[in-house]
């Protein structure tokens, strides 16, 4: 009890390690703010590219979204760092982990939504399109607000999922709260900056689990 | 276009390292079959005591569950890999990730199972226990059959995020399949056996995703 004391809750290390875990969180929230916003929003616009129906443009989208939903998030982020160089493309660690991350969240959000939209029945289709509204307008008025109320539920779990993949860019050197731990751990030789930075992630998180066990309960969706 | 293909898809890098990457796969492969049983059983052992309505047991239980959602698993397999030998508890790479993964995919197992369980009418459990069997017998033989048909379509997603998920052993130096990629990297100094662990991911895991989206519009519809 007193070893777990000293390695794990040793307020004196905490305190050290403070400033540098604060620039660490400081810098998971942008990460994740940002992963959020390009991922959802991109996904959006690419379930409605897809509603329009080109159909090699679908198979290359189709293709696209299997494939960044086959590799691991990590492999994503290492391609991007560590391949996209020799073609040209350098992008700093955390635009990196931005990129793809963001990538990962369009590709499953854009399947959320179109599963949305198809679910929409075809009589409201045919029934705004009746009244004169465009296909854009129809999309846009009538069938995305069904569509969007249907993909909350699953859409708040998958955003969760993927942006707790923030601390993965601590493997390509991001200085988020993973990172600064592990950099103060090895200077103090002590793991509580590892404990701030789990509790640090609970603050993040723990809500968000909270929340996303409301929506369940709110849109009555299992799972 | 030749400079992309020397780098990308080098024929003589890819002959040299193929048998690092081939030892890298069979590690993954082991971490696959170690983690997906041991988290489905923790999983399900989770539902099924909560399924129990033991007060304190299932306030518990909604705390472990929610502790591992809120925690990246990176976290948990860097506090494992990390803390625990300041404990006097050292866990070598293998027994360290599989330990991470378990627990982090136990509570996203136990949380499907447990909706599969609320789903099943409550009816159910009632006539088999007035037809004389024990509540063990009633849940073996009648709940869980039910429950856990209705829950393929989450089991099979969560299945494919617990196998991409193992390669953030890398990060711990496992010689996993990224790992070898890596290592391999360093070797021909071109980013080609990234790009042929990426493709034997995405290979292995595509007609997974196929499968999933398949369930999941399938799912979806009926609600």
């Amino acid at each position: 009890m007193e070893q777990l004391g000293k390695y794990f809750f040793n307020l004196d290390v905490m305190w050290g390690a403070l400033p540098a875990m604060l620039e660490g969180f400081a810098l998971t929230l942008e990460i994740a703010v940002a992963v959020v916003l390009i991922g959802i929003t991109s996904g959006l616009l690419l379930a409605i590219v897809r509603a329009f129906q080109i159909r090699p443009l679908n198979w290359l989208l189709v293709f696209l979204v299997d494939l960044l939903r086959a590799l691991p998030q990590l492999v994503v982020i290492m391609i991007v760092y560590f391949a996209l160089p020799y073609a040209g493309i350098q992008l700093s660690s955390i635009v990196s982990t931005i990129v793809s991350l963001a990538a990962i969240l369009a590709a499953v959000s854009e399947e959320i939504f179109w599963a949305g939209i198809t679910i929409v029945p075809k009589g409201q289709w045919e029934a705004a399109r009746s009244t004169g509204l465009g296909f854009l307008t129809t999309l846009i008025h009538v069938v995305l607000p069904q569509a969007i109320r249907v993909a909350i539920p699953p859409l708040t779990n998958w955003t969760i999922a993927i942006t707790k993949g923030t601390a993965l860019g601590a493997a390509v050197a991001v200085p988020e709260i993973i990172g600064q731990a592990l950099s103060v751990q090895s200077i103090v030789a002590n793991p509580s900056p590892l404990t701030l930075g789990a509790l640090m992630y609970l603050v993040i998180f723990a809500p968000l689990v909270q929340l996303s066990r409301w929506i369940e309960r709110r849109y009555g969706w299992a799972v | 276009m030749d400079a992309f293909i020397d780098n990308f898809a080098n024929l003589d890098s890819l002959i040299e390292v193929w048998p690092l990457l081939l030892s890298g796969l069979e590690v993954t492969l082991l971490l696959c079959l170690v983690t997906v049983p041991a988290g489905v059983a923790l999983g399900l052992a989770v539902a099924v005591l909560h399924s129990l309505r033991i007060r304190y047991l299932t306030t518990l239980l909604i705390v472990y569950v929610d502790l591992l959602r809120s925690f990246p698993p990176l976290v948990l397999l860097i506090l494992i890999y990390y803390g625990l030998p300041f404990l006097g508890l050292e866990l070598s790479e293998l027994p360290a990730a599989a330990l991470a993964l378990v627990l982090n995919s136990s509570s996203y197992y136990g949380e499907i199972f447990r909706a599969g369980i609320e789903a099943i009418p409550k009816g159910q459990r009632e006539a088999a226990r007035s037809s004389g069997l024990s509540a063990l017998q009633a849940l073996v033989h009648v709940v869980l059959p039910q429950a856990v048909r209705a829950v393929v379509p989450p089991l099979t997603s969560n299945t494919l995020e617990l196998v991409k998920l193992t390669s953030i052993a890398s990060v711990v130096a496992l010689p996993e399949l990224l790992r070898t990629a890596r290592m391999a990297q360093d070797l021909v100094y071109n980013p080609t056996p990234l790009m042929a662990a990426a493709l034997i991911y995405f290979l292995l895991l595509w007609p997974l995703v196929r499968l999933i989206s398949k369930l999941d519009r399938r799912s979806m519809a009926g609600h």
